[in-house]
């Protein structure tokens, strides 16, 4: 009888680059942030082989969801093929066995910064949103506990009152990303940093969104079917982008968030800002057959 | 009782003013006591204001008047003692809220001035956005009411309209003092603390802000305490005044009774001071 006979075969203790109790304290914390949807839960917030800032809120959340059958999707400022984003990806692809994808469709986890697909997503799928700043009370009370009690109070007003200020200054609210949104009656989140155009594709959505600042070491969620509910004042309505007028440049899609790509000439030309959303329509129209999801936006108008 | 002595007691009556006998007090604090340390803040110190009623106190830097008055807005909370306010749906010692039902009592009931604008105002937001905070605070969602009754706030305390929009650190100091006047009494709180009010500011300037004060406490009728060690000020404005000493009332009543015939030495120095 030898030691080899006693003991099983050699085999992975974890995958996915997390180990077991690292993965057990994010699920714990996962769990906790669905069950009280927009509230900030600390975490641990362990070391990723990428820099503070540029997605390890994410990525932790991510390494912890996924498993060999998944397929992912990482999005950076709406493109999958930048060199953040492709390298989050690998790296997923290589820890945990998982295949990749950049199809809104395939994917069922998507991990992104900056935007949420132009296609619905579905209630067998994930999204991950790295976020930069998880306090949406920081800009207007940098002392952390007392907005941790403005929290508890719900005492939001200092919010609105920079909304007021926009709208007295401006003559419209100039808060572009980052715009705060109550979740569920109760918290206020900053769903940062998507842009305004996206805060309504988190309401009553069929997905479960996980947002995730690593640096900052906190997570929060919007459970499937949650009211998340941008702050607005009652007279003023909420506004998206106007960019229900512009067409792609590339491929000859209206009514989507665009990017403006500035010409030599001083004008500016758009493109897709879901850069994926873009191929797939550029690969319909030259005749191959793609399967396109249905969008958030149709003809430049939310429809939930 | 003898018809004698109800005579006696009918004409005494007579002699007081008709609104202490039938109102009860608005606010009433009973027997405050605070301790900092070794140091006596307060001791055992009563007061009541009157609805309608300008209480003012006047005493010595570390007299504990400030003290005081930051317990009535429940910014501080004494080692002990009762602090009641009448006023529908409050019941027991206020000291004994919790942090929310603080807040919104201070909110809405409640509006202070403070010496120093830096404590009562957002120095980097808009003065109408500063008075309009408060009427978040209490719900209000609506754009153009905040407007309009931020606008109507200012106006009440005689705040240059032209210049709502301006950040209160470009403002001068009386300008200032008149934005907290306005987020004080956009609610249109029960009781307005006032924290030397004018203290810091020039003669004339002075003499403008207490206008408005007197304009105010006539038009509204809101019931005031002023803390002021300038009896120039309590005399303008008070209508009863407490002389307070080392964390206790000495002497208490009417301020003519008090200025022209003050009957404790530390109050008879203090009317006779001139520099």
């Amino acid at each position: 009888m030898s030691l080899s006979n006693l003991t099983r075969p050699w085999e992975a203790f974890s995958y996915g680059f997390l180990d077991a109790s690292a993965k057990r304290e994010m699920r714990r914390k996962m769990l906790k942030a669905i069950a009280v949807p927009g509230c900030q839960m600390p975490y641990a917030s362990r070391e990723v082989p990428i820099a503070r800032g540029w997605g390890t809120g994410g990525l932790q959340v991510t390494l912890t969801l996924i498993k060999p059958s998944s397929s992912i999707k990482v999005i950076d400022q709406g493109a999958d093929d930048g060199v953040n984003a492709a390298s989050i990806r690998r790296f997923i692809a290589r820890v945990s066995g998982a295949a990749e994808t950049m199809d809104t469709l395939e994917a069922s986890i998507l991990q992104s910064r900056h935007r949420i697909p132009e296609e619905k997503l579905r209630d067998d799928q994930i999204l991950v949103l790295q976020v930069p700043n998880p306090e949406p009370l920081r800009p207007v009370e940098p002392n952390m506990s007392a907005a941790r009690e403005m929290h508890a109070d719900a005492d939001y007003s200092r919010l609105w009152l920079t909304l007021y200020e926009q709208i007295v200054r401006s003559g419209r609210i100039m808060q572009g990303a980052a715009y705060p949104a109550l979740v569920n009656g109760r918290h206020v989140m900053t769903p940062s940093p998507i842009p305004r155009w996206d805060v309504p594709k988190l309401h009553m959505a069929r997905h479960l969104t996980f947002l995730s600042a690593g640096r900052e070491k906190r997570l929060f969620a919007v459970p499937p079917f949650t009211r998340v509910e941008p702050l607005v004042f009652s007279d003023v309505p909420y506004k998206v982008e106007d960019h229900a007028s512009l067409t792609c440049d590339r491929s000859g899609v209206k009514g989507y968030f665009m990017n403006e790509i500035p010409k030599d000439d001083g004008t500016s030309a758009h493109e897709l800002s879901d850069s994926q959303f873009g191929v797939k329509a550029i690969r319909r129209n030259e005749g191959e057959t793609v399967a396109i999801g249905d969008t958030w936006y149709k003809n430049g108008t939310f429809t939930q | 009782m003898t018809l004698q002595e109800l005579h006696i007691r009918a004409a005494a009556l007579q002699q007081l003013p008709p609104q202490l006998m039938t109102t009860p007090p608005l606010l009433t604090m009973t027997a405050i006591s605070k301790r900092y340390g070794d140091v006596t803040a307060l001791q055992d110190v009563s007061a009541k204001v009157y609805p309608g009623e300008v209480l003012g106190i006047v005493g010595e830097s570390g007299s504990g008047k400030s003290t005081l008055l930051r317990m009535m807005n429940l910014e501080d909370i004494p080692d002990e003692g009762d602090y009641r306010l009448d006023l529908p749906g409050l019941g027991g010692n206020l000291f004994h809220l919790d942090r929310l039902e603080r807040r919104m009592l201070c909110a809405r009931q409640i509006g202070i001035v403070y010496q120093n604008p830096h404590l009562g105002l957002l120095m980097n937001h808009s003065s109408s956005g500063n008075v309009a905070e408060r009427l978040l605070i209490a719900g209000e969602r609506s754009f153009e009411a905040l407007r309009a009754r931020a606008r109507d706030a200012l106006d009440a305390s005689e705040f240059p309209l032209a210049r709502m929009d301006a950040r209160p650190v470009e403002l001068s100091g009386g300008m200032q003092q008149r934005v907290q006047l306005a987020k004080a009494i956009a609610l249109e709180p029960a009781l307005l603390l006032l924290d030397e009010p004018t203290t810091g500011l020039d003669v004339s300037v002075q003499a403008l802000v207490l206008d408005t004060l007197k304009r105010l406490q006539r038009d509204r009728a809101i019931t005031m305490v002023i803390v002021s060690h300038d009896l120039g000020v309590i005399r303008t404005m008070a209508d009863r005044v407490m002389v307070m000493r080392r964390g206790s009332v000495v002497e208490e009543g009417l301020v003519d009774q008090i200025f022209q015939d003050p009957q404790h030495a530390y109050t008879q120095q203090l009317v006779h001071a001139k520099l």
